[in-house]
């Protein structure tokens, strides 16, 4: 069946069944690689792609619900001024060991800052708590993150 | 819209650009040596082209598992290069053990190993550029020098870049090694400098680098299933039933063969699409055949073990002094018995492969920590020559130790071939945590003594482990007979029994000293305590006066660098100094693993429900005279140490009816950020060979908690994870 679905400001066209879950949709029948598969439930958010600016995790998330919806993914969100600062910061900071749950946790973060200028450390733990990174670079996703915001980052 | 990931041609293009621009050739860098017995001038050299642009191209050997090896040994190699970073583009070698010796991701040796050989690969570079330089102007070499990838002739000032030489340069015999000088350390303009991660601009923009990312026109797309009772084979399968699948194109059986590290049994789905598989698999209704596998457990392994406690040992394997007497006369002893369970690595990007088999050839994508191994195995599995098997390493989500083991490698291969396509196989999280090779449990029922001066007299562990058909250890199973702190303690027994398993074990992240280092320093600190001395002064008593003990390889341990690292956290951390409220406290520990001294103190706040917050970790580490990459090594550091935390706090996998019962990360427990303290790293540069920092911060980390929770609460922490339960007011 096919979809049409809004991603990164193109119409694409998607050929799945109902209940593939958009992150299948995006990677294996659009070629959009950014977004991660974790664990498929949920829990990891390496998966996480915004649908009309809010983290979603689109592991679990079907693509007919999408309908005229939206979504941004980690190869789009550059062109955003929000999603841009992000990445710069992850970049100056060197904050990826593996990278693999990276794509999840700017896409996490890049919402926050979108709803929150100058997130709080509480903020951020709120915010970025359904990201896991297996390989702890927490410390840096949160420096990052003040850095992106104009904030000071604590050592 | 199929995409070919980045990583799939870099060798090709490696190639390329060094063959249009000429490359350089060194006698160690392996390249045509094995088969011409010696270097062949004008010959592509394996780590370093340059083209005539003046773009250095350097190939990185080993397998990038987030470690940042991709970024560090090109770093030593462009320093001697004498180049400029920004000149630099790293590609990741392909696997080739006659072109760059071992490939392994393992064991934090790669700085270690690499350290010397590749910052000479670097200077026998610049030495042939310099030569061709000399050779061009008809001038001695001695009057030429280097500097940010140019020559000069110093007398006339005349200058060439490197770019412009390479082919000439190309050309010519590489200098012997023995005539090369390396850098004075304090010129160096890239080692020592932090430097980002090579592929992070693709990293944070989501660019393909991984091996679930491997794409392109016509693959298929592949699951696995196999028994959830480690061993079990197919009884049966509705292979029709996943057929009817939209998309399927083929269910199938595997046999598999026998052992648990190679191919096992389970029935595969291949389908266009990845999740058409997996609506495929569901459909299978498998039944597994029985295996007596299935009567292990955890509570029978605990069960065994305390039993085992009370009997003879199987074997005594270390003796010293006498511990029984020494026991006996201790003015205060304890007993205490610890135990840890199985832990999954659970890296985050879950096993994956891409395999294509096509004119009897077998080409493979993967992420692995190990690809020769890999090789070999498929070679075997398939009755494929070694010589007829590419394999291409891309960047693996994590590592940990599960990619050292190429199971998921083996199962595309047979899949690709069965199907008679190319395919990616992936795993799904579920698949990964119940299909590991597992960090074994074990336990450890311990005696020791202090005399009436407060000095460690007597040391007895009745370690506990699980054992395999042959009566050994599993793998990581075991401990040497010079684990600290043996040659430390006077009396000193080391007993050990053996638990039958048929659960597959093998090494996670600091093998054995993550599990080791949580009993080893919180039985020490039991001790300080029994001791009535504080738990920093006991440990710079226990490693005593004389600054080296043992004499050959591993076995070699510098009491002074870990008495360095001890004062020097200490120090830093205000041990001893600092006031602590109700509930809040301080631990310390240390750990020598992978050749790096450790030392880590903890701070923690326990609430009245028994719910932990760590404060704060302060580390000191000494890894020798130079930090490689100081971005990198940070990184590392400070997510080991939250590794470590994140397994003392919340991980285990459990075995029921021989099978693991947690599935996915709602049950399997990693820490997140809420939870992450800040980690404040000190370096202690001692006048050592650099060593390696994927795995030596992690094993102090479980101790200094645990005896931080001991200051906090007056509760002893002995069995992992811990139990919040347990430390309620």
């Amino acid at each position: 069946m096919a979809f049409k679905i809004d991603v990164d400001g193109a119409i694409r066209q998607a050929d799945v069944e109902p209940g593939t879950p958009l992150l299948w949709t995006l990677r294996d029948a659009l070629g959009i690689l950014g977004p991660k598969f974790g664990c498929g439930i949920g829990q990891c958010g390496a998966c996480t792609v915004h649908i009309d600016g809010a983290p979603v995790r689109s592991c679990g998330f079907p693509v007919e619900n999408v309908g005229t919806s939206k979504i941004t993914t980690i190869e789009g969100i550059g062109k955003t001024a929000t999603g841009r600062k992000v990445q710069v910061a992850w970049s100056q900071l060197d904050v990826a060991q593996c990278g693999y749950c990276q794509p999840g946790q700017i896409m996490s973060a890049t919402a926050l800052l979108n709803q929150t200028a100058k997130p709080t450390d509480a903020d951020i733990d709120a915010a970025m708590s359904g990201n896991i990174c297996r390989c702890a670079t927490y410390t840096r996703i949160r420096a990052a993150i003040k850095l992106a915001s104009g904030q000071k980052a604590k050592a | 819209m199929a995409r070919q990931s980045a990583n799939v041609a870099t060798r090709r293009d490696f190639i390329k650009v060094s063959a249009a621009a000429g490359g350089l050739m060194l006698s160690f860098s392996l390249v045509g040596e094995t088969k011409a017995g010696g270097p062949i001038p004008g010959h592509l050299n394996a780590y370093i082209a340059i083209d005539a642009d003046g773009v250095v191209t350097i190939a990185s050997k080993n397998p990038e598992i987030g470690q940042g090896i991709k970024t560090s040994l090109p770093m030593m190699i462009a320093e001697e290069l004498d180049v400029e970073w920004s000149q630099v583009r790293t590609v990741q070698a392909d696997a080739s053990t006659a072109l760059y010796g071992l490939q392994i991701a393992g064991g934090s040796f790669a700085t270690t190993l690499h350290w010397d050989q590749l910052r000479k690969v670097g200077a026998a570079a610049r030495a042939m550029l310099v030569a061709a330089a000399a050779q061009a102007w008809g001038v001695p070499v001695s009057e030429c020098a280097t500097t940010s990838g140019m020559v000069t002739h110093k007398p006339s000032g005349r200058t060439a870049k490197y770019g412009e030489l390479a082919l000439r340069a190309a050309g010519l015999p590489p200098p012997d090694p023995k005539t090369l000088i390396l850098k004075d350390p304090n010129t160096y303009r890239i080692i020592g400098k932090p430097q980002a991660q090579v592929d992070t601009a693709a990293i944070v923009t989501g660019k393909p680098l991984f091996g679930i990312d491997v794409q392109f026109p016509g693959m298929l797309y592949a699951t696995f299933e196999k028994a959830p009772v480690f061993g079990a084979g197919v009884a049966s399968a509705d292979l029709a039933a996943a057929q009817t699948v939209k998309g399927v194109r083929k269910a199938f059986v595997v046999q598999g063969g026998p052992g648990l590290e190679g191919l096992l049994p389970g029935v595969a789905v291949v389908a266009e699409s990845w999740w058409q598989a997996r609506k495929g698999r569901e459909k299978l209704n498998i039944q597994w055949t029985d295996h007596p596998t299935a009567q292990q457990s955890t509570t029978g392994f605990d069960t065994q073990a305390a039993a085992l406690s009370k009997a003879t040992p199987l074997s005594t394997e270390r003796q010293d002094g006498d511990v029984a007497t020494a026991l006996a006369g201790a003015t205060a002893r304890v007993d205490a018995a610890y135990a840890y369970p199985f832990l999954a690595h659970a890296p985050l990007e879950p096993q994956n492969c891409t395999a294509r088999f096509q004119d009897g050839k077998m080409e493979i994508w993967a992420p692995t920590q190990n690809p020769e191994s890999g090789r070999q195995l498929v070679a075997k599995t398939l009755g494929i020559a070694p010589s007829d098997i590419t394999i291409h390493m891309t960047r693996c989500g994590g590592g940990f130790g599960r990619r050292l083991a190429n199971d998921y490698m083996v199962e595309a291969a047979w899949i690709a071939k069965e199907a008679g396509a190319p395919v990616k196989l992936l795993w799904t999280r579920e698949d990964d945590l119940r299909h590991d090779f597992y960090r074994p449990a074990g336990w450890h029922f311990m005696s020791g003594g202090v005399d009436a001066n407060g000095k460690l007299v007597a040391w007895k562990d009745h370690f506990v482990t699980l054992g395999g058909d042959t009566g050994k250890p599993l793998s990581s199973a075991a401990m040497s007979p010079t684990e600290f702190p043996a040659r430390f303690v006077p009396n000193f027994k080391y007993d050990l029994s053996i638990i039958p398993c048929g659960i597959p074990t093998g090494p996670l992240r600091a093998p054995g000293s993550n599990a080791l280092a949580f009993v080893v320093q919180s039985f020490i600190d039991e001790l300080a305590h029994a001791a009535k001395i504080d738990p920093l002064a006991f440990r710079m008593s226990l490693l005593g006066d004389e600054p080296l003990v043992g004499t050959a390889g591993r076995d070699v341990y510098n009491a002074g660098r870990m008495k360095g690292v001890l004062k020097l956290v200490a120090e830093k951390s205000g041990w001893g100094s600092t006031k602590l409220g109700k509930r809040q406290g301080m631990g310390i520990a240390f750990h020598f693993s992978h050749l790096g001294y450790f030392a880590e103190v903890a701070q923690v706040r326990v609430a009245l429900d028994g719910q932990v917050t760590v404060e704060k970790i302060w580390v000191a580490a000494d890894v020798g005279r130079q930090i490689v990459n100081p971005s990198g090594a940070m990184n590392q550091v400070q997510g080991a140490v939250i590794d470590g935390l994140s397994a003392a706090l919340g991980q285990k996998i459990t075995i029921e009816d021989g099978a693991a019962a947690e599935h996915n990360f709602d049950a399997y427990r990693l820490l997140r950020i809420n939870d992450a303290p800040p980690v404040e790293v000190h370096w202690l540069i001692t006048d050592y060979p650099p060593t390696g920092l994927g795995e030596p911060a992690l094993p102090p980390a479980l101790p200094a908690l645990c005896n931080a929770i001991f200051a906090a609460t007056g509760r002893r922490v002995r069995q992992l994870p811990i139990d919040s339960g347990l430390l309620k007011a």
